[in-house]
């Protein structure tokens, strides 16, 4: 049932095309179905799998001479993510109801695009996993190109260029795996049963991961990610920052440190005081965390501020995988869903509520609109949505950063007080977004009286309501996740990080 | 003495049903058509000839087993009869995409052309014999040299022939020369008598050398490829259709069964950090060569025609790779490759043939808006330039994986994974060529005061069925890989 998230979604962006010119509102609607029914099988699959263990989907031969199959399946870490798919993809059409121009296209590739993320949190062969993880980066650079707005193209070729990097790197590890292992087989769990050399993990592990890592914005890679994030349309934006950075951070865990846990063990010698790939890695994690909170303070574009926060906190995911204990990893996989509603939430405000009726983004030229009066709802969900953002307690950003740090604190001690440091310069910066683009005192009469604001649409209220309850459940009960996504950890698949020989 | 005419012909019998069809076109237009409209001209001398192609791929495929005559001087075995099939069902549908042009009046001398080329394409996969390899090389090559020039109108379908005869002609002098001294080392023609070659000596490594760059010309590798962006700009659609794709397979098949059969035991190896000297490391270098060179200057050029002559020397560069693995699952990934790429050619120059009819030339920007004005033949565009980027579910993407799983499984991974991780980011960088193409047609808008384009039914009934193979093949390798595997296994060689 599960695999018809996939099916569903590109069905939906097939089913676009037959439609007669012109039929703008019925796309709307058919997308917004589409995504629905994706989002009910996914959280019916979330209710009913308590458990949190591996369970196969599907399995089919695909590719006999190869030992390739079409192996789909679940456990708590991938439903947790499948179920922030469902949940982006929806709130991303009740935020894109203003596109007017090429909308069947539009919806198109969104759901094309929605269908391959569906299709890389459930593959359990990792062919598959990649047929679906590059099917992303088609449907992200049209999105962005045609329909952006900064700078579109340039983003969009870049954010392209990037992911296309990236895979590529990991197309070379998991090709080396499959020759090295020589055991005909591309399935996870057979290639994680297989004990490669340390030597040769020592080479694939850094290659892997940093392949999948410059898709989750690691430092320095993630330059594509605030240039993309600005010039996407909202709906992009959300996606982007939701979910498809959460792909990279996703293949970090089930791909990279699964089949080459040895990779993270320490090196005979140390270079610079870093000792494994590991302390490089949570080290240009943190980097990531601060360096991103520090542009993010002294950003003049609204959506750059939000892109930049989104480099930090998934530095925070990063670092979280490289602790390496259990609640650093839960920690990180419960922040891959809270920063996926967050940034939804962020970049909806942003992008379709403040840019697509002032069409500025520039926090001196919003500050004089008096915001916080012309469109209430949206200064009151972007207060809601900062403080989510800053990690207060209450909302989902504070459990998840608060088991990361406690994790970080066991395996990193430098690291982690460094973090703290983090953690206050995203208040900062949320705190003067905010401020500049809301609350400014200076109100002059900027806005001419003859055009007062659109009013908050309820496509946007409604998206708005289903991503602060999703962040505020998940902060009062972070057990709904975690009840699945630990189960999921301690399963054989992760045994290699669990009992890592060098600990 | 008899017995072995009568076989010869038995064997020759795909070929000889293709020369007589081309005669019979060559007949028919002459004789009544004369009078006639150039595209009515076309339609019945394409028929006719799709039938006669149709009609030996029956043959083909009826016959079966394996057979060998004169020491392989004509054999037949399930393998050269998969490949046979290849080339036919690649010349129809350059026929068919030849139906809609209006560039020469002489159309029953370029479909006879077109065909005879086509037979001596079926020679060369047909054969093990050096000699009849360089006599079908030359059938299929002055073939080609003639059909780049035959738009007569246009200077530089002239200037594009004359560069690919010269080159041609002197590549073919080296291949010759490589044969000679072959023939002296080994006193036969054959493919049969190699163990008579003595490891390695100067006059053996000669004809490595030469023997590659005969070839190497022939499949368009770097740094023998200056032909190439001519013939692919200047020539005739079709035929620019036809030397990029049925001559590609022919000319790749060819090159890896001598290499590997012919100089088997002077392989070498080109591992690092030791290199040992042998045929392998000098087409490593080809490989090496053309995937750079292709790649960059792809990253400048203004008309789609050239990029893809650019690209098409980048992709020799991929296939070449699976000659350096030689073994049999190489072969298999070279034949996937070679043939679903030769798919995906012919489609883009399809796309191209009707831009170029409608708006004048096949500068990128005449592409712009083109999604918007004919959206099946710009899907189909966007189909084969995904699969010539490596794009997953199409099949360039399991082509490439194939063929870099099956380099690496060819010898120890350590050595030869330079080649693989060159190989990937070279296709990495090619996106970026590939995805401008694919901006201009769906991203830019349609020019201001741009006609309509129309698009023939028959050009988008044979672009969308091209488009169709290549996601089939994509989604569903196995469907093709498994006649190549089954028919190499059946052959043994």
């Amino acid at each position: 049932m599960l695999a018809w998230t996939i099916y569903i979604s590109f069905l939906g962006a097939a089913a676009m095309f037959l439609l007669p010119k012109g039929s703008t509102a019925v796309a709307r609607i058919l997308a917004l179905l589409t995504a629905a029914a994706g989002f009910a099988i996914a959280l019916s699959a979330f209710v009913h799998h308590r458990t949190g263990e591996m369970l196969t989907v599907t399995d089919a031969t695909w590719i006999p001479s190869l030992g390739i199959r079409y192996h789909l399946a679940a456990d708590g870490i991938s439903l947790s993510l499948i179920l922030l798919t469902g949940i982006i993809a929806i709130t991303g059409i009740l935020f894109s109801w203003n596109i007017e121009d090429r909308t069947k296209e539009f919806f198109a590739f969104y759901l094309l695009l929605i269908g391959a993320v569906y299709g890389v949190f459930l593959s359990y062969d990792l062919f598959l996993l990649f047929v679906f993880y590059e099917i992303v980066i088609i449907p992200k650079y049209f999105l962005i190109a045609i329909w952006g707005s900064t700078r579109r193209e340039y983003g969009a070729m870049k954010l392209a260029i990037y992911s296309f990097v990236g895979s590529a790197m990991v197309l070379v590890g998991l090709i080396a795996a499959y020759v090295v292992a020589g055991s005909h087989t591309m399935s996870l769990g057979g290639l994680a049963g297989y004990p490669f050399s340390p030597h040769f993990q020592m080479l694939a592990f850094p290659l892997v991961f940093v392949g999948f890592a410059i898709l989750a914005g690691l430092w320095p890679f993630h330059t594509w990610a605030p240039t993309g994030h600005v010039a996407a349309p909202t709906a992009a934006s959300m996606l982007l920052a939701g979910v498809v950075m959460k792909l990279g951070a996703y293949g970090c865990l089930r791909v990279a440190m699964t089949l080459f846990p040895l990779g993270l063990a320490p090196w005979s010698h140390h270079i610079l005081g870093l000792g494994s790939w590991r302390d490089v890695f949570a080290l240009l994690a943190v980097v990531g965390i601060i360096y991103g909170a520090l542009v993010a303070l002294v950003q003049k574009d609204f959506k750059f501020v939000i892109g930049y926060s989104s480099v930090s906190h998934m530095g925070f995911i990063l670092l979280g995988l490289m602790t390496l204990n259990q609640i650093g990893l839960s920690g990180a996989v419960v922040q891959m869903f809270s920063h996926g509603i967050l940034a939804g939430l962020l970049f909806a405000v942003v992008g379709r509520m403040v840019y697509a009726r002032t069409h500025t983004r520039e926090l001196s030229a919003l500050g004089p609109m008096g915001l916080n009066h012309t469109i209430p709802f949206a200064a009151v969900t972007f207060v809601i949505a900062g403080m989510a953002s800053m990690g207060l307690p209450g909302f989902s950003g504070f459990v998840a950063e608060l088991m990361i740090v406690i994790g970080a604190w066991h395996a990193f001690p430098a690291l982690a007080l460094c973090v703290g440091f983090g953690i206050l310069i995203g208040v900062v910066y949320v705190w003067r977004a905010m401020q500049k683009a809301f609350f400014s005192e200076s109100r002059s009469a900027a806005l001419p009286p003859g055009h007062p604001l659109p009013p908050i649409t309820i496509p946007e209220k409604l998206g708005a309501i289903i991503l602060i309850a999703t962040s505020v459940l998940i902060g009062i009960y972070p057990q709904v996740l975690l009840n699945i996504i630990v189960p999921a950890l301690n399963g054989p698949l992760f045994s290699g990080i669990r009992t890592g020989s060098w600990q | 003495m008899n017995s072995i005419y009568s076989q010869l012909l038995h064997l020759a019998m795909p070929q000889v049903i293709v020369v007589a069809t081309a005669l019979l076109v060559m007949a028919v237009d002459l004789l009544f058509l004369k009078q006639s409209a150039t595209r009515t001209r076309f339609a019945v001398a394409a028929t006719l000839a799709s039938l006669g192609c149709l009609a030996a791929i029956a043959r083909i495929v009826t016959t079966c087993g394996s057979a060998s005559i004169f020491n392989g001087m004509l054999i037949a075995n399930p393998l050269t009869h998969l490949v046979q099939v290849a080339l036919l069902v690649l010349t129809i549908f350059t026929l068919l995409l030849s139906v809609n042009s209006t560039f020469t009046e002489h159309v029953g001398e370029f479909v006879l052309l077109l065909l005879v080329a086509t037979a001596g394409m079926m020679f060369l996969v047909g054969t093990q014999d050096l000699l009849v390899i360089f006599i079908s090389l030359e059938l299929l090559s002055l073939s080609a040299y003639i059909l780049a020039a035959f738009n007569k109108r246009s200077l530089q379908s002239w200037e594009a022939a004359l560069k690919y005869f010269l080159f041609g002609g002197m590549s073919a002098a080296f291949l010759l020369f490589g044969f000679s001294l072959l023939y002296g080392l080994s006193n036969s023609t054959g493919f049969a008598h190699i163990a008579s070659v003595p490891a390695l000596n100067p006059l053996l490594v000669i004809a490595i050398v030469t023997t590659a760059i005969g070839l190497g010309f022939k499949v368009a590798a770097a740094p023998f490829h200056f032909w190439a962006p001519d013939v692919y700009q200047g020539a005739p659609a079709p035929s620019a259709a036809f030397i990029a794709s049925g001559s590609k397979v022919a000319s790749f098949f060819i090159f890896f069964q001598l290499m590997a059969l012919r100089f088997a035991g002077a392989e070498g190896s080109a591992a690092l950090p030791h290199f040992v000297r042998g045929w392998v490391p000098v087409v490593a270098l080809m490989a090496v060569a053309s995937m750079l060179l292709g790649n960059l200057v792809a990253l400048r050029q203004t008309g789609l025609r050239r990029l893809l002559a650019y690209s098409a020397i980048a992709h020799a560069g991929y296939m070449l790779l699976a000659i350096v693995g030689h073994t049999q699952q190489s072969l298999a990934a070279l034949l996937y490759y070679v043939i679903t790429y030769a798919l995906g050619t012919i489609g883009a120059f399809a796309v191209i043939s009707v831009v170029e009819d409608q708006r004048g030339s096949d500068q990128l920007s005449n592409f712009d808006g083109l999604g918007k004005q004919a959206p099946a033949l710009s899907f189909g565009l966007a189909i084969f330039i995904l699969s010539l980027a490596g794009i997953p579910p199409l099949a360039g993407f399991f082509a490439k994986f194939f063929l870099f799983v099956t380099l690496l499984q060819s010898s120890a991974p350590a050595g030869i994974v330079w080649l693989v991780v060159l190989a990937i980011a070279m296709s990495a960088v090619s996106l970026y060529y590939y995805l401008r193409v694919l901006k201009r047609v769906y991203v830019a808008p349609v020019p201001a005061g741009a006609a309509e384009i129309k698009s023939p039914l028959l050009s988008q009934a044979i672009v969308l069925i091209l488009a169709g193979s290549v996601i089939l093949f994509g989604a569903a390798p196995h469907l093709l890989l498994r006649w190549i595997e089954a028919a190499i296994t059946a052959s043994g060689s």
